[in-house]
C-alpha cells in the first residue's frame, strides 16, 4: 500500500510562482526515500502538502490511506499525529527541558501519565541523549538539538517520518550519525521521506531518490541494488 | 468471554484517557497560575485593575442594600400628624384623641394642645420674640398617631385619607415622604449600578482580552510547535483560557478586599452617626452569596475576555 501518493498535484503560491506542477508519485509503506532538488525547487512545499501546512491548488494527495481533501481544518491535528517531522531549524522550545520537549506530542494526544515517562526515555535512549533529559535544549550542541528534534518526531511511534534538510547545519560526521538514526527507524517499519540537497551524503547511502525539477518529480532507482524502489 | 475481556480492556482504556485528560487540565491550570506568579508585578496590576472595576458596582450594591435596610428600619415607626382645625378647642381635641385610642389600626396616640405646641415650637425654633409679638397663638392643636407595624405604603395612604376626612382634622400628614424619596433614590441607584456594572464588565473583558493577546504573542513559538505535532485548537486554547480565569478570579478577590476595606473604614463614622440619632443601625457587608457571585462573575468575565482574544488571534498563528 502507498503511504504517500501524489496524483497530478500542482501548488501555486498567491504571488504567482508555481512550486509544483502536476507532480505524481508514490512512496510505499516501509520505504525510505530521499527528495532532492536545488534550493527553491519545491522540496519544502511538497512536505508541507503532506502535513497539510499547505493545500494543493490542483490534484489530490493521499497519506496513509486518507484523501487529504476530506480532512477539514478540525481534523488536521489527527493527521499530524500520524506524521513525525524533523526540521533544519529543529523548532525546539527553550523554555522547558529536553524531556518536556520530547513529551509534547504525547501530552497532546492524551497519553496516560505513567506511559509518558517510559516512552520519552525510550526515544531519548534511541538518539543517545538519555543523560540530557533534564537539560535545557539551549545548552546542547547543534547535533544534539537535532537529535532531540528527532526523538520528539518519533516518540509517538508515527508510521511516517518527514525530514526537511535535517543535516543542513551539521558537519559531515554528525550528518552521517543523524542519517544512521533515520535508517534505524526505517528498519523497524517507519516510512521515511527526507528532503535534502546534500547530494554527496545522499549518494553515499543506497536509497531511492526522487528529484524535483521544474515542479515535476522524477524517480531514480536506488544507487545500489540493495533497496529497490518500485513505483 | 473474549468479548467481555475486550469490553473490559476498552473500558480501562477510556478510564486511562479520562484520567490523563483530568491530570492534563490540573497541570495546565497549575501551570497558568504559576506563570502569573512568575511576573508578580504585572499580574498584581492586572488583578488590581479588574478588582477596582468590579469593586465599583459591588460597593454601589452594598450601599443600596444598606439604604434599603435604613428605610425598612424607619418604615415600622411611620407616624401620622393630624393637625386639627383652629376652631376645635382642647376639650374636643382630647375627646378625639380618646376616640382614636380605640382605633384598631393605631397603636399610640398623643394629643398636643395649642399651648404646648406653641411652647415646643418656641423652645426649638428660637423665634420666641416673634411669637411674643403676635396677639394670638398661630399654631393648631396636634394629634400624633402611630399605626400598627407592618402596614404597606398603600395601606398607610388609605389610613391617612380616612383620618384627614374626620371633621376635626384640617390635614393628616404622613411622615413617610422621605422614606419614599429614599426608595426612589434606591431605584435610581439600582439602575445606575446595573449600567455601571455592564460598562465595567465590558472594560474587564477588554482588559483581560488585551492581556491574553500579549500572552499569546509571547508564546507564538510554542503555539506553532504544538500545532505542528498535532495539537487541537482546544489544546492550544486551554492555557490561555485558564490564564483568563485566574485573572478574573484574582480580580474578584481584589474587588472583595476593596469592598471589605471600604466598609471597615466607614463602619466607625456610620456607628457614630447612628448613635447621634439613637439608632442601632450598622453597615451590612457583601454577604456570602454576593461574595461568591462576585468571584463567579470575575471568573466568567476572565474566561470571556480570554475567549475573545483566543478566537481573534490563535487562528492567525499557523506553522509556516
Ligand atoms: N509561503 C510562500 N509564499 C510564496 N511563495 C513561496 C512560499 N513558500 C515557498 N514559496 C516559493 O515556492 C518555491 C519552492 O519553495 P520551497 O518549497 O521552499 O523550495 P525548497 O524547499 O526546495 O528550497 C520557491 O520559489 C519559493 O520562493
Ligand atoms: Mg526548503
Amino acid at each position: 500500500m502507498a503511504m504517500i501518493r501524489f496524483d497530478s498535484v500542482s501548488k501555486r503560491y498567491p504571488e504567482g510562482h508555481e512550486a509544483l506542477s502536476r507532480a505524481s508519485f508514490e512512496i510505499d509503506e516501509g520505504q525510505m526515500v530521499f527528495l532532492t532538488g536545488h534550493s527553491g525547487a519545491g522540496k519544502s512545499t511538497l512536505l508541507k502538502l503532506v502535513m497539510l501546512m499547505e493545500r494543493p491548488s490542483q490534484g489530490q494527495v493521499f497519506v496513509n490511506g486518507q484523501n487529504l481533501r476530506n480532512i477539514g481544518r478540525l481534523k488536521i491535528p489527527f493527521l499530524r499525529r500520524q506524521i513525525g517531522v524533523v526540521f533544519q531549524n529543529h523548532q525546539l522550545l527553550f523554555d522547558r527541558t529536553v524531556f518536556d520537549n520530547v513529551a509534547l506530542p504525547l501530552i497532546i494526544s492524551g497519553c496516560p501519565h505513567q506511559e509518558i515517562g517510559r516512552r520519552v526515555r525510550a526515544a531519548l535512549d534511541k538518539v543517545g541523549l538519555l543523560d540530557k533529559e533534564r537539560n535545557n535544549p539551549i545548552t546542547l550542541s547543534g547535533g544534539e538539538q537535532q537529535r532531540v528534534g528527532i526523538a520528539r518526531a518519533v516518540v509517538n511511534k508515527p508510521p511516517l517520518l518527514l525530514a526537511d534538510e535535517p543535516t543542513g547545519n551539521l558537519d559531515p560526521q554528525l550528518a552521517a550519525e543523524v542519517m544512521g538514526l533515520f535508517q534505524q527507524f526505517n528498519q523497524v517499519g517507519v516510512t521515511v521521506l527526507i528532503a535534502s540537497h546534500d547530494i554527496a551524503l545522499i549518494k553515499s547511502l543506497s536509497y531511492p531518490i526522487m528529484s524535483l525539477k521544474g515542479g515535476q518529480v522524477t524517480r531514480q532507482p536506488a544507487t545500489e541494488a540493495e533497496v529497490p524502489f518500485d513505483g | 468471554m473474549a468479548d467481555a475481556q475486550g469490553a473490559q480492556r476498552r473500558q480501562s482504556r477510556i478510564r486511562d484517557m479520562l484520567a490523563g485528560w483530568r491530570a492534563h487540565h490540573g497541570e495546565v491550570a497549575r501551570n497558568s497560575f504559576q506563570r502569573l506568579l512568575a511576573t508578580p508585578v504585572s499580574s498584581a496590576m492586572t488583578w488590581l485593575v479588574i478588582g477596582i472595576a468590579l469593586a465599583l458596582p459591588a460597593s454601589l450594591y452594598v450601599g443600596l442594600i444598606n439604604m434599603q435596610a435604613l428605610g425598612e428600619a424607619w418604615d415600622s415607626t411611620a407616624r401620622l400628624s393630624l393637625y386639627l382645625k383652629m376652631d376645635v378647642d382642647d376639650a374636643r381635641g382630647k375627646a378625639l384623641a380618646e376616640a382614636l385610642r380605640k382605633d384598631s389600626e393605631l397603636v399610640a396616640v398623643q394629643f398636643t394642645d395649642r399651648a404646648s405646641a406653641l411652647a415646643e415650637f418656641r423652645a426649638i425654633s428660637g423665634f420666641g420674640d416673634v411669637l411674643d409679638g403676635l396677639d394670638e397663638n398661630p399654631l393648631p392643636a396636634l394629634i400624633t398617631v402611630e399605626p400598627v407595624a407592618g402596614l404597606s405604603a398603600e395601606h398607610l395612604g388609605q389610613l391617612q385619607q380616612r383620618l384627614s376626612a374626620l371633621p376635626e382634622v384640617e390635614s393628616a400628614q404622613l411622615d413617610l415622604e422621605w422614606v419614599q424619596r429614599l426608595y426612589a433614590l434606591v431605584k435610581l441607584g439600582q439602575r445606575l449600578a446595573i449600567t455601571l456594572a455592564a460598562l465595567l464588565a465590558l472594560g474587564v473583558i477588554l482588559v483581560i482580552g488585551n492581556t491574553i493577546r500579549l500572552a499569546i504573542e509571547s508564546r507564538r513559538d510554542e503555539i506553532v510547535v504544538i500545532k505542528l505535532v498535532g495539537g487541537t485548537d482546544a489544546f492550544v486554547r486551554r492555557p490561555f483560557l485558564y490564564t483568563g480565569l485566574w485573572y478574573g478570579v484574582g480580580g474578584g478577590l481584589c474587588a472583595w478586599l476593596v469592598v471589605a476595606i471600604s466598609l471597615w473604614v466607614m463602619s466607625g463614622p456610620v456607628a457614630r452617626l447612628a448613635g447621634l440619632y439613637g439608632s442601632e443601625f450598622s453597615l451590612d457587608g457583601l454577604g456570602l452569596v454576593a461574595t461568591l457571585l462576585l468571584w463567579l462573575s470575575g471568573g466568567l468575565l476572565g474566561l470571556a475576555g480570554a475567549w475573545l482574544a483566543v478566537a481573534r488571534h490563535l487562528g492567525d498563528i499557523e506553522p509556516k
